[in-house]
């Protein structure tokens, strides 16, 4: 048995469609199977809600008198994008206001949803036909032209998990991550998240109506970094239908600003295999929990886990049960979904079938680098000592060799590092004696193959001026210092 | 019962807890402690019966007490949900309810603030 779209439609006129939600349609197809299923169901509901990073929103704000081609432009203090046109701009979920903390592109957005006025500021170079060189006023969504959410990258199908092997607390776009594996962050609602339910892009394409922050929306296209079954959406909506209680404006501490994202996609069930699509379950959803203790793109996998796991509020790492946080709000999916059901049944959103299906494959690209700068290609040689080097003699050293940090080594190995600092302390106390007593014990080290961004990470991160650079044995090859980074990173 | 007790610099360097205890008798579980050179923050817990005793003897040595009632306060206007406070929590005083709601179990907070430096809608605030 086979239904189209327009046949779906034609029920949804007529007031006797079949909608269920996509939690609902996995008991359903578990009891009566995908044939019968498809039979009884017309469209599935699915829904997302969580912070998605990569939205944003068009404005055309009108000419003002006399006119002004905005060079830059801000809206409370959050810059936009102005290079599209004379007083057009776009505005991103994640650019941060310039004077506020914690407050970005996702609050003005939601501020204006909210029917509330924001601060418009523009500056321009003037030309002849616009003379005007800056300008401050008030904005509504009633005094512009357009509003229009277009978000390049929403409702990935799933995502990595996110967990922290270091030692010291990480502030990432994942939330925040305890240290040594202390807690898991997800993100994506699993089994009633809209791609997952059409794993093979057949019903959701170009030009699908779509349930965005509580307007009708558009699918325009694949999502960027779309990488099946990491796949992602393009979408587009009316800022001006939409309902600031499915969007809402957020702030990572330590990341930046984003936005939480509301959308509701219905899947018309055309046949059995479409119902058996909709029945996926959270078990059979896969994901892999990466360590972000890990600064790298390449960042390793500590295990593959499922949503159904993810989602029980705890996971197994090394033996050991860590807690999960989800991002994703399943309370706000669940709304979505049921608000969704809710338009179809009572013949207010009628269903589109795709002009154009989203690739099914398609491969996530590293970045091409003219070259990535490693620790080795700029450290210095290191002028180590022995714990019991007098400090007298390790301030003859410093002054001779013209160096500020000298490495402490036992049978060749690292076990401290004095600096100038804290030699010239060491005489300042008249303290006589070995290096051993005023070393630091703990030292911060980098790694021949370690990128040179994050070894001058490390060193803000931890208020010093240099990393001894060592192997895995400890042994000490020479040393990195913030200037020779600064000089590098300069260039 | 909770207290939170900020000692200022002549009571930090003061046995007060300890002198409390044998005053009252009364068992004190600290929950939190910062202790600093010239101030300190140190929250405790009492069983209720003797909570007003102890209460007393603290003033009396100098300390400022604050009752605490209650737990960390969640705004449900800003809360979207999302569950980021969840594993954060040391002692899963933040969890999900029958409808995927995000609720305070009242009695297991701590009134550590882990959970409002992570809230990513600022939805949470301590009381005090």
């Amino acid at each position: 048995m086979v239904k189209s779209v327009e046949e779906i439609n034609q029920k949804i006129r007529e007031g006797n469609v079949r909608v269920v939600t996509a939690a609902e349609m996995k008991e359903i197809v578990a009891e009566l199977g995908p044939e019968q299923a498809a039979k009884e169901v017309d469209v599935v509901t699915t829904g997302t809600f969580g912070a998605m990073c990569s939205s944003g929103a068009f404005f055309n704000f009108g000419h003002s008198d006399p006119p002004i081609k905005m060079q830059r432009v801000w809206l409370n203090d959050v810059e936009a994008y102005t290079g599209v046109a004379a007083v057009d701009a776009y505005l991103g979920a994640t650019q941060l206001s310039e004077t506020e903390e914690g407050y970005g592109g996702g609050h003005v957005i939601e501020t204006l949803v909210e029917g509330k006025e924001v601060e418009l500021r523009a500056t321009a170079y003037g030309t002849d036909c616009y003379p005007r060189k800056e300008i401050v006023t008030e904005i509504s969504l009633d005094d512009v032209n357009q509003a229009v959410m277009l978000n390049p990258r929403n409702a990935y199908q799933r995502y990595n998990a996110a967990t922290n092997s270091s030692n010291r607390i990480l502030r990432t776009y994942m939330g925040t991550l305890l240290p040594n594996f202390g807690n898991v962050t997800f993100a994506g609602t699993g089994e009633i998240s809209p791609l997952n339910n059409d794993p093979e892009y057949r019903t959701i394409g170009v030009g699908t109506r779509i349930f965005l922050c509580g307007a009708k929306g558009y699918v325009i296209g694949e999502g960027t970094q779309h990488a099946p079954p990491y796949g992602t959406l393009m979408v587009k909506g009316n800022l001006r239908e939409m309902d600031p209680e499915y969007m809402k404006g957020a702030y990572f501490p330590g990341y930046g600003a984003t936005l939480f994202v509301g959308i509701g996609i219905p899947i018309p069930i055309l046949d059995a295999e479409m119902a058996k699509f909709t029945a996926v379950r959270n078990s059979e959803i896969e994901t892999k929990i990466l360590d972000f203790g890990v600064a790298r793109r390449g960042r390793p996998v500590v295990r593959k886990v499922t949503y159904e796991e993810l989602i029980s509020g705890k996971v197994e790492i090394n033996g050991e049960e860590v807690r999960t946080s989800p991002l994703s709000s399943f309370y706000m999916a669940e709304r979505i979904m049921n608000e969704l059901k809710r338009q179809i049944e009572k013949g207010e959103f009628l269903l589109t079938s795709p002009v154009d299906r989203i690739p099914r494959e398609e491969v996530f690209k590293p970045m091409r680098q003219r070259e990535i700068r490693v620790v080795k290609s700029v450290m210095v040689k290191a002028f180590t000592i022995s714990p019991d080097t007098g400090i007298e003699d390790a301030a003859k050293l410093i002054i001779e060799k013209g160096v500020n940090h000298l490495p402490v080594v036992k049978d060749g190995k690292l076990i401290g590092i004095v600096t100038s600092w804290d030699v010239a302390k060491a005489v300042a106390l008249k303290k006589a004696g070995t290096v051993s007593e005023v070393m630091t014990k703990n030292v911060v080290v980098t790694f021949p193959e370690e990128p040179v961004e994050i070894a001058a990470r490390k060193m803000e991160k931890n208020s010093i001026s240099a990393l001894p650079v060592v192997d895995s044995k400890r042994n000490v090859l020479g040393i990195v210092t913030s200037e020779d980074l600064s000089r590098l990173l300069a260039r | 019962m909770r207290m939170v007790l900020h000692f200022d610099s002549r009571t930090v360097t003061e046995p007060v807890l300890s002198r409390t205890t044998l005053k009252t008798g009364a068992l004190i579980n600290i929950l939190r402690a910062s202790v600093g050179a010239r101030r300190g923050e140190i929250l405790i817990e009492v069983e209720d019966e003797k909570a007003k005793e102890v209460e007393e003897i603290l003033k009396t040595q100098g300390v400022d007490v604050i009752e605490l009632v209650g737990a960390v306060q969640k705004d449900d206007e800003k809360c979207v949900h999302c569950g980021a406070c969840i594993s954060i929590c040391p002692t899963e005083a933040l969890k999900f309810n029958g409808e995927k709601r995000v609720i305070v179990e009242a009695e297991k907070c701590v009134h550590c603030g882990a959970c409002t430096k992570v809230c990513p809608t600022e939805a949470l605030t301590l009381p005090f």
